[in-house]
């Protein structure tokens, strides 16, 4: 694996994701600025329609819940991430106080605490720019920031993120805006969508799997949630599952049969 | 203020804040080795984490749906080194015919 070539498969199990952007690089050359935040987007393109409909459904929810319609647009622009919207306006729709709505969508979002703290030594420049880069971290976007770095290791690129995360919020934000003015019902579950977003975990977690401790961590992480599921509110699960990170103090070993390192 | 402006203004205060904890706060932060070693880990633990409760998890139940066998199609095309565009698409349409044959 050539260094020039990490940023090729970030996204894609074992680099097989088809894309050269631009075509000039050669193996050892470090690709151009811009050329990454691109390929940032371009490897979220997969996805974007998926989660443009659900910004379209999230409007449509968004108005039958008694939202009006710059509330519901408003909400998709500051707190772009779809699960605890959802949540929110649910538990608004079905009556509930604002109070458990508020505490269910911030639940759902705790999980951004660890995200943006593994992800924190990416982000350059003063703390208003890293605070307003910050928000285009979502699941999706953060995912695919992360590129295998040397020995293995997870790291991130902060322009991946960038890119990813612009093509996200304008797929979300305009998502929801058709979806308030369209207002009229349609499932992304008749498509399969719902199925697509786990499909693209998993095939971003396979290449950041290369130590018995990243799989030690993803197996107790997966697990942890599983059995977490029934017994805590939605959102614990996942941000629970972060405490499978913990193997990291264990010493490290390279699983049998993985590359060796760039 | 309705409460539907409530909810959007605290929601969204929330968020901004719980997502730009890291990247502001820890920014200079230089993380010792054992530290940096586990933080290394949150990305496959928090993935894995992820597939695991959008797959198999349904508000606080577990299911076995077809999202499950879009997620098995999608490993098959993993494991066949397939483009992403091409897992995302297997484990969608997958999920998709099985809903319209049931």
């Amino acid at each position: 694996m050539t260094r020039g070539a990490e940023y090729y498969l970030a996204i894609g199990a074992n680099g097989h994701t088809g894309a050269n952007f631009g075509g000039a690089m050669d193996a050892t050359a470090r690709p151009l600025p811009r050329s990454v935040y691109l390929a940032g987007a371009r490897a979220m393109l997969p996805l974007t329609p998926a989660v443009w409909l659900f910004a379209i459904s999230f409007g449509v929810l968004a108005r039958s819940a008694g939202f009006d319609p710059v509330a519901s647009v408003v909400m998709s622009a500051t707190t772009f991430a779809g699960s605890a919207q959802f949540a929110a306006v649910s538990v608004l729709g079905a009556g509930g106080t604002v109070v458990a709505a508020v505490a269910a969508a911030v639940l759902l979002n705790a999980r951004y605490a660890p995200m943006g703290l593994a992800a924190a030594g990416a982000f350059r420049g003063g703390r208003l720019r890293r605070l307003l880069e910050a928000q285009l971290l979502v699941d999706e976007s953060w995912a695919i920031s992360q590129t295998k770095g040397d020995s293995g290791r997870p790291r991130f690129d902060r322009r991946r993120l960038v890119g990813a995360g612009l093509l996200l919020y304008v797929a979300w934000v305009g998502g929801t805006a058709l979806g308030v003015a369209a207002g009229d019902g349609l499932d992304p579950a008749e498509f399969g969508l719902d199925a697509a977003f786990p499909a693209l975990f998993l095939a971003l977690l396979v290449p950041l799997v290369r130590t018995r401790n990243a799989f030690a961590a993803a197996l107790a992480g997966a697990g942890l949630a599983l059995v977490l599921t029934p017994v805590t509110p939605a959102g614990v699960p996942v941000i629970a599952a972060t405490l499978a990170a913990l193997v990291g103090l264990l010493p490290e070993r390279r699983l049998r049969g993985a590359e060796e390192p760039s | 203020m309705t409460t539907a402006w409530i909810c959007v203004a605290a929601v969204g205060l929330a968020t901004i804040l719980i997502k730009a904890a890291g990247p502001v706060l820890a920014a200079e932060w230089e993380l010792p080795m054992r530290a940096g070693r586990v933080v290394a880990l949150v990305g496959p633990a928090l993935l894995a984490a992820l597939v695991a409760t959008q797959a198999f998890a349904s508000d606080d139940e577990l299911v076995l749906d077809e999202r499950a066998a879009g997620l098995l199609a999608a490993a098959a095309a993993i494991a066949l080194r397939a483009p992403i565009l091409v897992v995302v698409l297997a484990a969608a349409l997958t999920a998709a015919a099985l809903r319209a044959l049931a």
